[in-house]
């Protein structure tokens, strides 16, 4: 789209201009973080191990409280996920933090598909981010982001290497997720053994070809302390919510009849660097990852997936637009096409009805006629019988009436008799 | 403004260890991170020619950042037509490095029939909210999307004294739900400070009845704190404001202003003319916002718009926005 009529220096030509006063810009970061801090943030850490390798007690340890959490079985038959999310505050700042945990992770007989319900349950947040994003009336500031920023991978302390479980999922979630691993219950591997379990664990994951997150070092004041904590992945980590008395001040502890094993004290464990790396210092980071990186390539995926391209067969551009309305062409004529096997299928049955009304109409007719034809025939025949009675009766009537002046002539006839006996007996 | 953030132990149970956990260091983390990526700003400004306002993004900005100063003749012939010309350059204090393109629009009501001569203006604000969505609907896209969309629009009111002219409500009705508009008096040293507060409610009474919504709009206040800063500003706007690139020596002070025979008008006096309070709301305190409300509802409202259009897409044509003949 060439608005070549807008008379623009092209980037590289921009010009640098010194200030001859004080202007005032220089207030813009704190004007955005003002407004981030009245937003809130978020920031989403899913913890995947085995039951019982300490996962919530290191979440507790952590953000120094106590996660309303329970103990779950070893006798999951499948991996679940379970999410609890809690509104934290330090200052001015508001964090919102969701931690997932898996439930049954490794408890099973058979973990072939153990990975499954983690690698949904992080496409789910990506795809509902997705959604949003492509709605047409969107929110996208005002939006909750559930997308996993950090995973905390809790390795086994067999003090040997890593299982072949882990290396399955951490291989399956690496480009999902910014993958930090670490050594959970520390406590109960010696110093040399652990030196040695660490560079086993690196090694085994460089050669797996599975990519951890590495704290960036692009920033000068933090390459530094970056680049020594790189070097002391994974973290070999120790938590616990009980204090123990050491000295005279109450630490965080495990205590052992052999001695104290302080949850804070670097010589102890990494737990200090865990804090230190995962929030104090790349927690902005973990989320432009995942902002970036991980949802960007989730994105493409699926968009492609669904027929999005960005350039057609014959390498030019495609806007998403025109695929899209491609599609919608699409989605129309099959729509037409259904309307109208549907409405053929209505007018089929229509005529059917009509056919079975009519059919039922004429036989009703056909009764009808039927009927008053019984009806006229018994008609005629009670008529017949009417005029045969009437006949009878008209007879009856005649011969009664014949009857009766027969008898009325004879009684005349034999009184004249009897006055003629009668008569002719005197004579 | 430099805000300081304080550390405070969250105690943990009554234990005497200090509770801290350190999620506030992420002000710090996302201020270096802002700070390398630096910023962009585009502001645009319009008016008839002759308003001072390629001096009044000058003394804003404190260094030659409009297009009269980037090598064009100063007598240049009016355009016949509204011209879009945006200049850029890379400023930096305090360790914050800006892009600011300053976006002229010579030619604007400077005709005899200035019929929709907001048009061409109308489109280039689109195209740039076009050129950003069609770059965020990529499927491989850009880690940081260029942004030349128009945050700030300030709109020169010419100081007749009288009233907002038939152009300039035209103007800011059709704008004011595409971009943020400021309106500001310009040459404000030809009116008294009576006239000027006269001229100054008669304006308000007018946008507000012409349902002008200006920037900051009352719809977008966040909360109780913002609606009564921003309620403040809204009363005191359109401010009045004169520029300058030119120093002078007032009571032993170097001070920019205009030197008059009857006396130097200072700039950045606040008893003078408000450019002082121009300049804190729009760079110290409302820059971001601007750019917030340009990206969360300006741009959203065109993006809803543009993809519920049906069989969408016909191409923006650049073809109106004409070169000058000159």
């Amino acid at each position: 789209m060439a608005s070549s009529d807008v008379a623009r220096q092209p980037d590289k030509g921009v010009r640098s201009l010194s200030l001859a006063g004080h202007v005032g810009f220089d207030s813009l970061p704190d004007q955005l973080v003002n407004k981030s801090i009245c937003q809130g943030f978020c920031f989403n850490i899913l913890c995947i191990g085995e039951t019982g390798i300490g996962k919530s007690t290191l979440m507790d340890t952590l953000f120094n409280t106590n996660f309303e959490n329970f103990e779950s079985s070893h006798f999951e038959p499948q991996v679940k996920l379970r999410a609890q999310t809690y509104d934290l505050q330090e200052s001015n700042v508001r964090l919102r933090l969701t931690v997932v945990n898996t439930v049954g992770f490794g408890d099973q007989m058979n973990k072939q598909e153990s990975y499954q319900p983690v690698v949904d349950y992080i496409d789910r947040q990506f795809e509902s981010y997705l959604q949003e994003e492509l709605k047409i009336k969107r929110s996208l500031h005002n939006y909750h982001d559930s997308r996993v920023h950090a995973c905390l991978y809790f390795i086994s302390p067999s003090g040997h290497s890593l299982k072949s479980l882990d290396l399955v999922t951490m291989k399956k979630l690496d480009s999902k997720v910014n993958i930090i691993p670490v050594i959970a219950k520390a406590d109960t591997i010696s110093k040399s053994e652990l030196h040695k379990f660490k560079i086993k664990i690196m090694s085994e994951l460089v050669s797996n070809g599975v990519q951890i997150y590495q704290f960036p070092l692009d920033d000068e004041t933090v390459a530094k302390v970056n680049t020594t904590m790189n070097g002391h992945l994974p973290f070999a980590v120790v938590g616990s919510t009980e204090e123990v008395a050491v000295g005279n001040k109450m630490v965080k502890a495990r205590q052992y009849p052999w001695g104290v094993v302080q949850v804070e004290n670097e010589n102890h464990c990494d737990f200090v660097k865990l804090r230190e790396m995962l929030i104090c210092v790349n927690m902005e980071d973990l989320r432009e990852q995942t902002h970036t990186r991980h949802y960007e390539l989730y994105r493409r995926c699926k968009l492609e997936e669904l027929g999005f391209k960005d350039t057609d067969s014959e390498c030019k551009p495609v806007s998403l637009q025109q695929t899209y309305e491609a599609k919608r062409q699409e989605f129309l004529v099959e729509l037409q096409k259904r309307e109208d096997e549907m409405r053929q299928m209505f007018v089929q049955r229509v005529k059917d009805k009509e056919a079975e009304l009519k059919e039922a109409e004429r036989e009703l007719q056909s009764r009808f006629e039927q009927l008053k034809r019984l009806h006229a025939e018994e008609k005629a025949a009670l008529e017949e019988k009417k005029r045969l009675l009437d006949d009878d009766q008209s007879s009856f009537g005649k011969r009664k009436a014949a009857a009766q002046l027969l008898q009325a002539q004879s009684l005349t006839a034999n009184g004249k008799k009897d006055k003629d006996r009668k008569n002719s007996g005197f004579m | 403004m430099n805000l300081i953030f304080k550390l405070e132990p969250i105690s943990s149970g009554g234990s005497t260890l200090l509770g801290y956990i350190g999620i506030d260091t992420i002000i710090e983390q996302m201020r270096k991170k802002t700070m390398k990526t630096g910023f962009d700003f585009n502001i645009m400004v319009v008016g008839h020619s002759g308003l001072g306002k390629s001096t009044l993004v000058n003394t804003l900005f404190k260094s030659q950042v409009s297009r009269r100063s980037a090598g064009w003749a100063r007598d240049e012939k009016i355009p016949k037509t509204v011209e879009i010309k945006a200049v850029s350059h890379v400023i930096e204090e305090g360790g914050v490095k800006m892009k600011l393109t300053v976006v002229d629009t010579p030619g604007f009501g400077d005709q005899i029939n200035n019929d929709n001569c907001w048009e061409p203006i109308s489109k280039y604000i689109n195209e740039q909210y076009e050129k950003f969505l069609k770059e965020e609907v990529n499927i491989t896209r850009k880690k940081r999307i260029p942004d030349t969309r128009v945050h700030c629009c300030l709109y020169f009111i010419s100081p007749t004294g009288h009233s907002l002219r038939q152009l300039d409500t035209e103007f800011m009705k059709r704008l004011s739900h595409s971009v943020n508009i400021i309106p500001v008096i310009a040459k404000a040293d030809t009116l008294t400070i009576e006239e000027r507060q006269e001229f100054k409610q008669r304006v308000r009474k007018e946008l507000e009845m012409s349902g002008i919504e200006f920037y900051p709009q009352k719809e977008f206040d966040d909360d109780m704190e913002d609606k009564s800063d921003n309620d403040k500003i809204r009363e005191a706007m359109p401010f009045a404001v004169v520029g300058s690139d030119k120093e002078y020596q007032v009571n032993g002070k170097r001070v920019l202003g205009r030197k008059t025979a009857w006396g130097i008008v200072e700039v950045e006096n606040p008893n003078h003319c408000e450019f002082a309070q121009l300049r804190d709301f729009l760079i110290r305190s409302h820059l971001q916002d601007l750019k917030e409300v340009t990206h969360n509802i300006h741009y959203e409202t065109y993006r809803a718009k543009r993809l519920n259009e049906n069989g969408g897409l016909h191409p923006i044509s650049s073809a109106d926005t004409q070169e000058s003949n000159l």
